[in-house]
């Protein structure tokens, strides 16, 4: 197709300037301004190079356009309950279906809490994975062990939320709780946080669950932070005679902080976000209470079990405004996330 | 840190302190390090395990050729389900992919020093971690809240606006690794820039923009937030697009919830499907992409 109709077309364009202007004016870039030069095939071109513009133009606004929208209608559709309780929507506690009372703050600590707890488990233990697949693993694993790790990212939520409640809520219940308890429990202030029954789901497995999920993400985004350091500068650290963890600690990380920082942020961002692992596993309780073993809710937990049923207007409209609550805010941390990352590419060479 | 100097006058071995803590702190770390990938490979191996043994056990040929039964009743299968979600994914996957292949086109020609191409690939970043159930809230308020009733194309549009930012970021950066010369040969022949852009630049990435998208679409199979309030469920069989949609992801979450055995049995049965369904296309995009890199 290409080869068929190049050749004729670029005659024309090339040799009609060159014949009409005499040599001492090269002015061949100026042919598309002059209108009796401009011949049919050069028309068409402008032609299709314009519509080709407007149209990719237009679906790549239609990107925009999408996250406008889902302001606007967040907003739209939550301004009934903002009207109607104000900023206090935030710090109240109450949820009350019954009453037509509503408060976001179970749900906001709920979020919060999870996400808290997941990235608490997920760091140390990304960083490890990715630390191992750039730096310790023998070659010939790298590629098995990469791709596992990016399975386990590909594994809908749904599959660890089943797991969560069938599989690790019980094992959780009957031996890690417990012992929990008679450590960590006995401790003066931090005590309070392991007090309670012991039923395995709740706040503490709901985090954990989030943790495992989100591992793969962190821990691929910091093996790609960690490959962009150059070799040359491992290379001579190591011909100081630096061992392997000093040249993590002195070279790979001050050389991709911004990077490793923003690649948590990433996964917070995940985190805060995820909806049906958190579901199946924190209880879908609306209570506040200062054990991690008690069951609670998170704004996506909440919104995907009422939401379906929600009968009263403002109800419909306190959801809409929870909705905007944890939009706002993994906007705002996936957006610092995306500087940093951005940080990082636009310093590569530079250090 | 401590210059290796005040060892190297002792001897080959040396043995001050500094030294045997250098190795010592090198040790805990790498272990520590070979300890995480363990964790993150025995959670993945636990999972996969699980689901393996409980979904094969409840896998039976009736799953596939029967409908979701009514609470209580024994049998059963998830063929409604399972129609509903190729469906909506057909469907989504039919209206994603020229949106994000255009706009990502439109990045990958008109995006140097171009603050609206900076600002789309910012949103897109974005958008491919936004909460889906936000997504789904969007799609109620604008399809399902004036429309009047939930419906499979209302699901279809959800999980495709998820699907749009994956495809985009993909088609971007597969076409910026397109060679500067290929195009300039092309330039130099007369073309103009849409047949450069589409017959030269894009085919020859075809192949990393194909993986983009069956990324995409395994990305949006698994999806279940956005589809519980836009396609709701539908207990039988139904193909029409206008009407609520059961779909595997949502009929998972409430047999799995539910108190009867036998819809725990068939919800494990669907999560294994969805699961070999997404890991199966997440294999078959790698596959696909390792095949262009070597040919």
């Amino acid at each position: 197709m290409l080869t068929n109709n190049l050749p004729e077309v670029s005659s024309e364009i090339l040799l009609q300037p060159q014949a009409d202007h005499p040599v001492e004016h090269p002015v061949i870039f100026k042919t598309n301004q002059s209108p009796p030069m401009v011949t049919t095939p050069m028309r068409s071109h402008k032609m299709g190079d314009f519509i080709f513009h407007k149209i990719t133009f237009t679906f790549a606004f239609s990107v925009l356009l999408v996250l406008l929208g889902i302001i606007a209608s967040l907003l739209h559709g939550a301004w009934p309950a903002l009207h109607e309780f104000g900023p206090k929507f935030i710090t109240t506690v109450e949820w009350d279906p019954v009453n037509d009372q509503y408060g976001a703050l179970i749900a906001i600590v709920g979020t919060l809490t999870t996400s808290f707890i997941a990235l608490l488990f997920a760091f140390p233990i990304s960083f490890g994975i990715a630390l191992f697949l750039t730096e310790i693993c023998p070659a010939w694993l790298k590629r098995p062990l990469g791709t596992a790790v990016e399975l386990l990212a590909g594994v809908p939520s749904i599959i660890y939320g089943m797991w969560g409640l069938f599989i690790f809520a019980p094992f959780f219940a009957e031996h890690i709780q417990p012992a929990l308890q008679n450590t960590l429990g006995q401790l003066p202030t931090i005590g309070k946080l392991f007090q309670g029954p012991t039923i395995g789901i709740g706040i503490l497995a709901a985090g954990i669950i989030l943790a495992i999920m989100i591992i793969p993400f962190i821990a691929s985004v910091m093996r790609d932070v960690f490959e962009v350091v150059p070799p040359i500068l491992k290379e001579s650290a190591y011909g100081l005679g630096c061992t392997k963890w000093e040249v993590v600690r002195k070279i790979v990380l001050p050389y991709t902080k911004i990077g490793v920082v923003g690649g948590v942020m990433l996964g917070l961002g995940r985190a805060l976000g995820e909806t049906m692992a958190i579901t199946f596993v924190i209880g879908n309780a609306n209570q506040l209470s200062w054990s991690l073993f008690a069951a609670g809710n998170s704004i996506a937990s909440t919104l995907a079990n009422e939401f379906a049923e929600a009968d009263t207007p403002l109800h419909v409209s306190s959801l809409f405004a929870l909705g905007l609550i944890l939009f706002a805010i993994t906007f705002v941390v996936l957006s610092a996330a995306k500087l940093m990352l951005l940080g990082l590419k636009r310093n590569e060479g530079t250090k | 840190m401590d210059s290796p100097t005040n060892q190297s006058a002792n001897s080959t071995q040396p043995d001050t302190g500094v030294y045997r803590r250098r190795i010592l702190v090198h040790r805990i770390g790498i272990s520590l390090s070979f300890f995480a990938m363990l964790i993150g490979i025995f959670f993945l191996l636990w999972i996969l395990t699980t689901l393996f043994l409980k979904g094969f056990n409840s896998l039976n040929i009736g799953m596939l050729t029967q409908m979701t039964p009514p609470p209580g009743d024994d049998g059963g299968g998830l063929l409604n389900a399972i129609v509903g979600s190729l469906l909506m994914v057909g469907f989504a996957t039919l209206i994603c992919t020229p949106i994000g292949i255009l706009a990502g086109l439109y990045l990958a020609e008109y995006g140097d020093n171009n603050w609206f191409a900076y600002l789309t690939r910012f949103v897109t970043d974005i958008m491919l971690s936004a909460p889906s159930i936000v997504i789904g809230l969007f799609v109620y308020a604008l399809y399902v809240a004036n429309t009047g009733h939930f419906s499979g194309w209302a699901g279809s549009i959800a999980i495709s606006l998820i699907a749009v930012p994956v495809i985009v970021r993909t088609t971007d950066n597969m076409l910026q690794l397109v060679p500067g010369s290929l195009r300039e040969a092309a330039f130099a022949l007369g073309a103009p820039q849409w047949k450069v852009a589409i017959l030269v630049r894009l085919r020859a990435v075809k192949a990393g923009v194909i993986t983009g998208v069956l990324l995409a679409v395994a990305r949006i199979s698994g999806e279940t937030a956005p589809l519980l309030f836009t396609a709701l469920n539908n207990q039988f069989f139904n193909a029409d697009m206008n009407k609520p949609m059961a779909n595997l992801p949502v009929v998972i979450y409430q047999f799995a919830m539910s108190p009867y055995e036998n819809w725990r049995t068939l919800a494990w049965g669907g999560a294994l499907i969805i699961t070999l369904s997404v890991l199966a296309l997440n294999i078959l995009s790698r596959t696909i992409f390792s095949q262009k890199i070597q040919g």
